[in-house]
């Protein structure tokens, strides 16, 4: 979820030099620094326009670095990581969060949930010698951040507008529409509606481009809840799928367990027994339901042409 | 100088690796005492959080592990998956009960993988080389530094990683962390109007492989060969991506089943890599190993053209290992130019497979070596126990070992400067992926 920025960006005419940028790197895959490293042409043209400070996977090193815009992939999940994060907050005028890890904490959150000392101790023989916090946190859990871009992972095109808006002076805009409206727009088959799949489009915010029900499978919330999701809602509807219990919370605490939304339906939601509100929301689907068969049907005989 | 008895040098953060890490070395009476390379990623615990989990979620999680080889372990762990259920043994045996290879379900199956597979080795190794080596042995601190003297070059390769990321992508929707495989098969089929386009990409990315490969040949790499023991998956036609067999150099030759029999897994207190032995000795997995182990499955096309470059393998000098990725990306354009040239429809593009109880096991080469995976399944195919062996953890020993005898080669009392370049170099020819073995790393050197 994104919040709204809170101070501008100095513009950057009014620097005598070219504004600094850094990657810094957390608990990780390094799937999201990809967002530059595989933007190519695009890659070497922001390298003329930003001074890149460090960038330690293109080797670019000083981790200490006062930069005017710093990136920062991964969840904060050791000790020294807390007080890196303080250091680089102190360094950089616009910090930026990139990624489910950076945003929520990542699927590594999971770990948030259960008894994490245990589950060090049965992959280390030596559990003494592993530097871990008994939580994968977000980076905003830690220190103020002016705008977070979701998802596992990010996408280039974020990034890439993302510090475009800040090179000319704008703030950039955090995405706030949910998954169901990308579909439409696509003219997509509706999954959950079809194929009574449990799609988490409903309360998945856009940004990845509705990839997986444009392939005909569920959403699995990488990029994370939107603006007011309505996630005990949506829990319920799975529920009446024939998912138990254990399943649809499984479904919302996956990529981004830590989000508070699915925190609180973990704390709070119970199946209810099939009636009262629970015909109501089916009834809201299938109003949904006929516009999706057209845009399906649509989809459906274009692609037939085109094999 | 002779003076020094004792010494400590550091390299807190390496550059140019995938996550982070260093080096410390401690030498004393100019001999190493102590060297460790460090890796501190935290630990992300992904063999734990996947315990619980239903099998078909594996794929979602897995590609979590390396957002630079996903496919990688997608493809390992869909391998283990059907292997338990007997899909895979059907996917071999039904390709040989139609005429046409092209045809069936399980040899398409079979094809887009590779195909998928071939994506990810393209813009793995094209990352390494152009992003993370070439600055090395062209004299540079960063890829970005050397644009301006070596731009063709780069943007051919940026071109090339590109080419990589489009076919994952026309397989699995994007190309980091992709959402279209599935066990069983993909979710749906690529578009024939999108596999016309990346055919295209296909046929202008071949002369770009060629020279990258002769570019990489003429690289004045440093010549240091060194004795060790190369580990590969083996197959009976194929340049190996999936396949049912692991070889050695010293002979070993093993289903993927037997692996835990022959292969261990150690921790040491500086890293947080389990560190792999071959019957208790390092070894190397990765493109070299591959290479060395695998060459007569080489493309004739490839053969062709190193013989023309006079490029000898097997090699053991792990400088080579930028050889060794170049010649992998043009194995993987040529082939998968040539199944682009020939994609069938084919709807649905998943197989429906019943779990059962059992011991998962399953195997496949990722850009950076082997990929081992293991899930206990439970009846109704939730996990109750996960285990994966990425290949940086198991080059980590042999690295050591590396670095041990290069830096002594140099000369212990040599500028710490000089030793810290050299032994971060030694590094990335392994190309670490610290984050894939769920770990980070730093140089301290001692003395």
């Amino acid at each position: 979820m994104t919040s709204p920025p809170k101070s501008p960006l100095q513009p950057v005419d009014s620097l005598d030099r070219r504004p600094r940028l850094a990657v810094h790197k957390l608990s990780s895959c390094d799937g999201c620094q990809l967002a530059l490293l595989n933007a190519g042409a695009s890659l070497l043209r922001l390298a003329e326009r930003f001074d890149i400070v460090h960038f330690a996977e293109a080797g670019i090193i000083d981790v200490d670095a006062e930069a005017d815009i710093a990136l920062v992939e991964g969840s904060v999940s050791t000790a020294e990581e807390a007080e890196r994060i303080q250091t680089i907050r102190a360094r950089s005028r616009w910090l930026m969060p990139i990624g489910a890890c950076a945003t929520a904490g990542g699927p590594q959150a999971l770990k948030n949930l259960a008894n994490a000392e245990a589950w060090i101790a049965s992959s280390y023989p030596e559990p003494q010698h592993i530097d871990a916090r008994p939580t994968a946190d977000a980076v905003a859990a830690h220190v103020h951040v002016e705008l977070e871009l979701p998802g596992c992972p990010v996408s280039t095109p974020q990034v890439l507008a993302a510090l475009a808006s800040l090179l000319a002076g704008a703030t950039p805009l955090a995405e706030q529409d949910k998954i169901c409206l990308d579909c439409k727009r696509r003219g997509q088959v509706c999954v959950l509606v079809t194929q009574d799949a449990p799609c988490l489009g409903p309360i998945t915010v856009t940004g990845c481009g509705a990839l997986c029900p444009s392939l005909g499978r569920a959403c699995y919330g990488c990029y994370g809840p939107a603006e007011n999701p309505e996630v005990a809602t949506l829990a319920q509807r799975f529920a009446e799928l024939g998912l138990d219990a254990e399943a649809v919370k499984r479904r919302f605490l996956f990529q981004q367990s830590g989000a508070a939304p699915f925190q609180q339906l973990l704390r709070e939601w119970h199946p209810k027994p099939r009636a009262g509100s629970a015909t109501a929301s089916v009834d809201q689907g299938s109003s949904m339901t006929s516009e999706d068969r057209d845009h399906s049907m649509i989809s459906a005989s274009g692609e037939d042409e085109d094999d | 100088m002779t003076e020094s008895s004792s010494r400590r040098i550091e390299v807190p953060i390496l550059a140019r690796v995938e996550g982070e890490g260093g080096l410390e070395v401690s030498i004393r009476d100019d001999r190493i005492a102590h060297l460790a390379l460090r890796i501190f990623e935290p630990p992300r615990l992904f063999e734990q959080f996947l315990v619980g989990h239903h099998y078909s979620e594996i794929p979602d999680l897995v590609a979590r592990i390396c957002g630079i080889c996903p496919v990688a372990y997608q493809m390992s762990g869909v391998s283990a998956i059907e292997r338990l259920f007997a899909a895979d043994a059907a996917t071999d045996q039904n390709s040989h009960q139609h005429s046409q290879p092209n045809t069936g379900l399980a040899a398409w199956v079979r094809r887009m993988r590779r195909l998928f597979y071939c994506g990810e080795w393209i813009q793995s190794h094209a990352l390494h080389i152009h992003l993370l080596a070439a600055p090395d042995f062209l004299g540079f601190d960063s890829a970005i530094a050397m644009a301006a003297r070596h731009g063709d070059e780069l943007r051919r390769g940026l071109a090339l990683q590109a080419f990589g990321n489009r076919i994952i992508a026309l397989l699995g929707a994007r190309s980091v962390h992709p959402v279209g495989a599935r066990v069983g098969g993909f979710w749906r089929r690529p578009a024939l109007s999108e596999i016309a386009t990346v055919k295209a990409e296909a046929e202008r990315a071949l002369p770009a492989a060629e020279a990258l490969l002769r570019w990489t040949a003429a690289l004045p790499l440093p010549q240091q060969p060194q004795h060790f023991n190369c580990v590969s998956l083996r197959h009976p036609l194929e340049y190996p991506m999936m396949a049912e067999r692991i070889v050695a150099e010293s002979g070993l030759d093993i289903s993927v089943d037997d692996f835990e029999a022959h292969f261990s897994e150690h921790q040491v207190p500086h890293s947080t890599a389990l560190h792999g032995l071959l019957e208790g000795e390092p070894y190397l997995v990765g493109p070299l190993a591959r290479v060395n182990l695998n060459q007569d499955r080489l493309h004739p096309h490839v053969q062709a053209l190193l013989a023309e470059l006079g490029v000898e393998f097997p090699s053991h000098d792990m400088a080579q290992s930028v050889i060794a990725r170049a010649v992998e990306i043009l194995q993987a354009v040529l082939e998968a130019a040539e199944i682009l040239a020939n994609v069938a429809p084919q709807t649905p593009a998943y197989a429906e497979l019943a779990p059962r109880a059992g011991i998962a096991r399953g195997a496949s080469e990722a850009p950076r070596g082997l990929l081992w995976h293991r899930y206990d399944l439970d009846a109704d195919g939730r996990i109750q126990q996960a285990r994966i062996v990425p290949p940086t953890s198991q080059n980590q020993a042999r690295i050591e070992a590396d670095l041990a005898q290069t830096l002594t080669r140099i000369g212990l009392n040599a500028d710490a400067d000089r030793l810290r370049q050299a032994g971060e170099q030694v590094i990335r020819n392994y190309d670490p992926c610290i984050s894939c073995a769920t770990h980070f790393l730093r140089l301290t050197l001692n003395r």
